[in-house]
């Protein structure tokens, strides 16, 4: 059987989704890129809401950094289980990976709570607009991957997922790899470096 | 072992659907409107492609003529001046992301696997995605002319004109939205094409031996790659500001009013390329096989192109000289936009001598080539004329910058897709198009063109502001320079143009009515597009074919005669199409058709159209997106195998044994 899309020897050896999925963070890291330029360019102008270094609270965000960090290495159990085939171990990996993400969104969702009490709103100024729409989309980010992982779970307990596992697994590791490097940048520039 | 009678029929192996998981069943029409709704064929998207964009077309050319009338005399009472502003703001925006680029991508997704020697593209159900998007998007956009107005503040909508204050109808919500929605679809097509270059290819094509055209789609797709994803944060932060009461363009807040410019122009200019490259490479196409001679140095071709590509990038504040960006910026950038027209030239010089002792033959298509290479030369020369910032200075913002811009992408993009309808005509519907009405076709289009656009010169030189709503007596200029003369001559020129459009139309009419059938091989082709029947078959080609030239279905036709040293006709077209139909694949099972695609570009209006009325909308749209998403998720690509069993004879390619 000649099927068109799968099976088909590649041109360049890499399946098409994985190598579908490398030029659509190509595109993500342009769009981080747009963002993180704009909180830069903003994140001194509080008009008289709260300073960067008057809400920022380092060491929690750094847990749950280090948190979402750890989060990289279940995910690489995962994706070494796919190739083992070992079923159970890609489930319990996975999973894992979705509850550390799980973990690291309620910790974004406390601390935007926190620092609307403390006064700074969407609307409050400019680094409080430019602040919430990084990390927010960053946020997002995370909860479709989390949203991906689970679906996975789901997915393979049916054990109906089309195409090679392995294959899948893969792909949105490199997703969730990417959004936690996307996050090491962030956390960097937005927490670590002084105005 | 069943067999099933020769010739091959051109449908191939009929699907009967399990249903999919428990969701729905898999649709199954080979034909009526279902059989291009779900259709997941390059093809017919690239079809669809094209009646929207052609659409669109028509839509952008009546703004552009109300435009012209408006203008046409002093103290124009066509438009208030409201009604103005949104004119040519939607114009640009239709011709732009509604006509021009949908068309590329129309003739990109038909003509890219043919011409690769593939079947369908990487990811078919996203690229029936990436139109439905598309269509859904302009819907959208334009929906804001039923709904208070639509945008206002001119195609790159700077800050504060899109702000609340000046533009208080919902048009710009319209717009961004809309954008973001037709943005999703580019780059979605964008990912799809890139891959199925890389990966699809057929045996022996290396990319140095792929056809030109699909070397300058491919350079097109990664400029969409990186580029959409810029106006996306900037669409995203003004739909933010508008709302949900974001402050990035407030300036009372201290914002920067350059961010927005600098973002938008990171993604215009590489945008412009992406406009033109397309046509560039439909006439790198034309150009050869009607001058009967190979594409003149096809690798400068392509690295000037891939060279474009990349120096695109550094060009973009030169749409900024008037902003006060400082010296050094200007200095830096007035440079780099006189290096981007080397590689520019480059390439007519490569047209130029391909043409150069060639056996010119004077089609319609090739009219329209040579057209290009001359207006869109005109064009490029009042650009270097930019380049130099003192003299922008004085033209920006004048009709000087308005002839430009319609030198290149009239002269430049339209005339090269006008090439590509008459020339590709055959291939996609199996019928000629009527050359006599071509030719009436092109030159209308070409004096229109330059009646139209060729007075703006001297219009903007004189001082004429672009996008003011009427201009009066008291401005007219002496003599030659008189504002009401070349005014008039413009609006003329216009529907002199507009004629021209409808010549093509009345071709298409007349020869749908009375088609002329089509000849395996019209033109003597030399890409592996024409290597398949008219139009071609579902699955394009019965064998894939292994390639072993640039040009390789010429080269399957000739060969150097060892004496001569010239080339000798060894084959025809009927002859290799017979012989492709003899060793035909078995069992060739396309990707099937599929409801995710639409319903899941559906939802994305209904989400934006909630953002501006109510969340509640939103909610049903988010919802409808993950029960698409998990539709689209636990759907194989390819119906299994065990629905392609109860072939009816005579309808199957497969032969089972
Ligand atoms: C049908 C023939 C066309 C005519 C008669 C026409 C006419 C015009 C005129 C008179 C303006 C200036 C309006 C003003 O500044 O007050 C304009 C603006 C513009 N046109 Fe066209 N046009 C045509 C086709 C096109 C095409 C094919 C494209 C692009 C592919 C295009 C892109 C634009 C753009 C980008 C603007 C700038 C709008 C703005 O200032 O925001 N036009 N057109």
């Amino acid at each position: 059987m000649t099927d068109v899309t799968h099976d088909h020897a590649s041109s360049t050896g890499i399946s098409n989704v994985k190598l579908g999925m490398w030029a659509f963070l190509g595109s993500e890291c342009l769009l981080f890129g747009g963002l993180i330029s704009t909180y830069m360019l903003y994140r001194g102008r509080v008009t008289g809401g709260p300073r960067p270094s008057q809400i920022f609270d380092i060491p929690f965000t750094s847990v749950s950094s280090f948190i979402l960090l750890m989060s990289s290495l279940t995910m690489v159990l995962a994706v070494s289980a796919a190739h083992k085939e070992d079923d159970r171990k890609i489930n319990l990996w996975l999973t894992v990976t979705a509850l550390l993400g799980a973990t690291f969104v309620g910790g974004q969702v406390y601390e935007f709570t926190a620092f609307y009490k403390e006064g700074l709103g969407f609307s409050t100024s400019l680094f409080g607009s430019s602040f919430y729409t990084l990390t927010g989309f960053h946020g997002v980010h995370v909860t479709v991957g989390i949203i991906m992982l689970m679906s996975l779970v789901g997915i393979l307990k049916r054990s109906k997922v089309p195409g090679k596992k392995a294959e899948v697994v893969e792909m949105i590791g490199l997703y969730w790899h990417f959004v936690d490097i996307v996050w090491i940048v962030i956390f960097t520039l937005v927490y670590l470096i002084p105005v | 072992m069943a067999i099933i009678e020769r010739p091959a029929p051109t449908v191939p192996a009929v699907v009967t659907p399990t249903s999919t998981y428990g969701v729905l069943k898999r649709p199954v029409s080979a034909t009526g409107w279902r059989s291009w709704v779900f259709t997941v064929d390059h093809k017919k998207i690239g079809i669809m492609y094209g009646a929207t964009a052609m659409f669109f077309f028509i839509v952008g050319g009546v703004e552009a003529l109300l435009i012209r009338l408006q203008l046409a005399a002093p103290n124009g009472k066509v438009l208030n001046a409201d009604l103005y502003n949104q004119m040519f703001t939607m114009h640009a925006t239709t011709m732009v992301f509604l006509f021009v680029m949908p068309m590329a991508a129309a003739f990109a997704n038909y003509f890219v696997p043919l011409q690769i020697g593939a079947r369908d593209v990487a990811f078919p159900r996203l690229n029936a995605f990436s139109f439905w998007a598309l269509l859904f998007g302009g819907i959208f956009l334009n929906l804001a002319w039923f709904l208070g107005g639509a945008a206002d503040g001119g195609w790159f909508m700077y800050a504060p004109n899109s702000g609340p204050v000046f533009s208080p109808t919902n048009g710009v919500d319209f717009w961004a939205l809309g954008l973001q929605i037709t943005g999703i679809a580019s780059l979605a097509g964008a990912i799809n094409l890139i891959i199925t270059v890389l990966n699809m290819r057929a045996p022996g094509m290396s990319l140095m031996k792929m056809p030109i055209f699909t070397w300058m789609i491919t350079v097109v797709q990664f400029l969409l790659l990186f580029a959409v994803p810029v106006i996306t944060v900037a669409l995203f932060l003004l739909s933010f500001q508008r709302n949900f009461g974001a402050r990035f363009f407030d300036v009372a807040a201290g914002a920067d009013p350059l961010l927005w410019q600098h973002l938008f122009w990171i993604f215009g200019h590489p945008e412009v390329y992406i406009l033109i490259l397309p046509s560039f490479g439909i006439i790198s196409e034309v150009l050869p096989v009607f001058s009967r001679k190979p594409l003149f140095g096809y690798p400068f071709v392509v690295f000037s192109g891939a060279a474009i590509g990349f120096v695109g990038w550094g060009v973009w504040a030169h749409h900024m000289f008037a902003s006060g960006l400082g010296p050094v910026s200007v200095a830096v950038f007035s440079l780099t936009t006189m290096a981007i027209a080397v590689p520019t030239g480059v390439k007519i010089i490569n047209w130029t001598l391909t043409m150069w002792g060639g056996k010119l033959w004077f089609t319609t298509a090739m009219k329209f080539a040579i057209g290009l290479i001359v207006l869109f030369t005109v064009g490029g020369l009042s650009g270097v004329t930019h380049s130099v910032a003192p003299s922008d200075t004085q033209q920006t913002d004048t009709y000087y910058i308005v002839a430009h811009f319609h030198y290149v992408l009239f002269g430049g993009a339209v005339l090269g897709i006008f090439s590509g309808f008459y020339y590709w005509w055959p291939k996609v519907f199996g019928k000629m198009l009527n050359e006599k009405l071509g030719s009436w076709n092109f030159w209308l289009m070409i004096i229109g063109l330059n009646l139209t656009f060729g007075p703006m010169h001297i219009l903007g030189l004189q001082g004429q502001p672009r996008r003011m709503y009427r201009w009066t007596e008291a401005r007219a200029g002496e003599g030659f320079f008189n504002l009401a003369f070349w005014n008039m001559i413009a609006s003329i020129g216009s529907f002199i143009l507009t004629t021209g459009i409808l010549m093509f139309l009345i071709n298409v009419w007349v020869t749908w009515r009375n088609p002329k059938k089509a000849p395996l091989d019209p033109w003597d082709a030399r890409s592996l597009e024409w290597m398949t029947t008219n139009p071609p078959k579902e699955h394009n080609f019965d064998v894939i074919p292994t390639v072993h030239h640039l040009d390789e279905f010429f080269h399957r036709k000739y060969e150097e005669d060892a004496t001569t040293h010239t080339m000798k006709q060894v084959a025809t077209a009927e002859e290799l199409m017979a012989e492709q139909e003899r060793n035909a694949d078995k069992h060739i099972h396309m990707p099937s058709p599929s409801y995710w695609p639409i319903v899941l570009a559906f939802a994305l209006p209904i989400i934006t159209f909630g953002i501006i009325y109510s969340y509640l909308i939103s909610v049903v749209g988010g919802v409808i997106v993950l029960f698409a998403a998990y539709g689209w998720a636990l759907e194989s690509s390819t119906a299994p195998d065990s629905d392609f069993e109860n072939n009816t004879p005579g309808t199957a390619l497969a032969i089972h044994d």
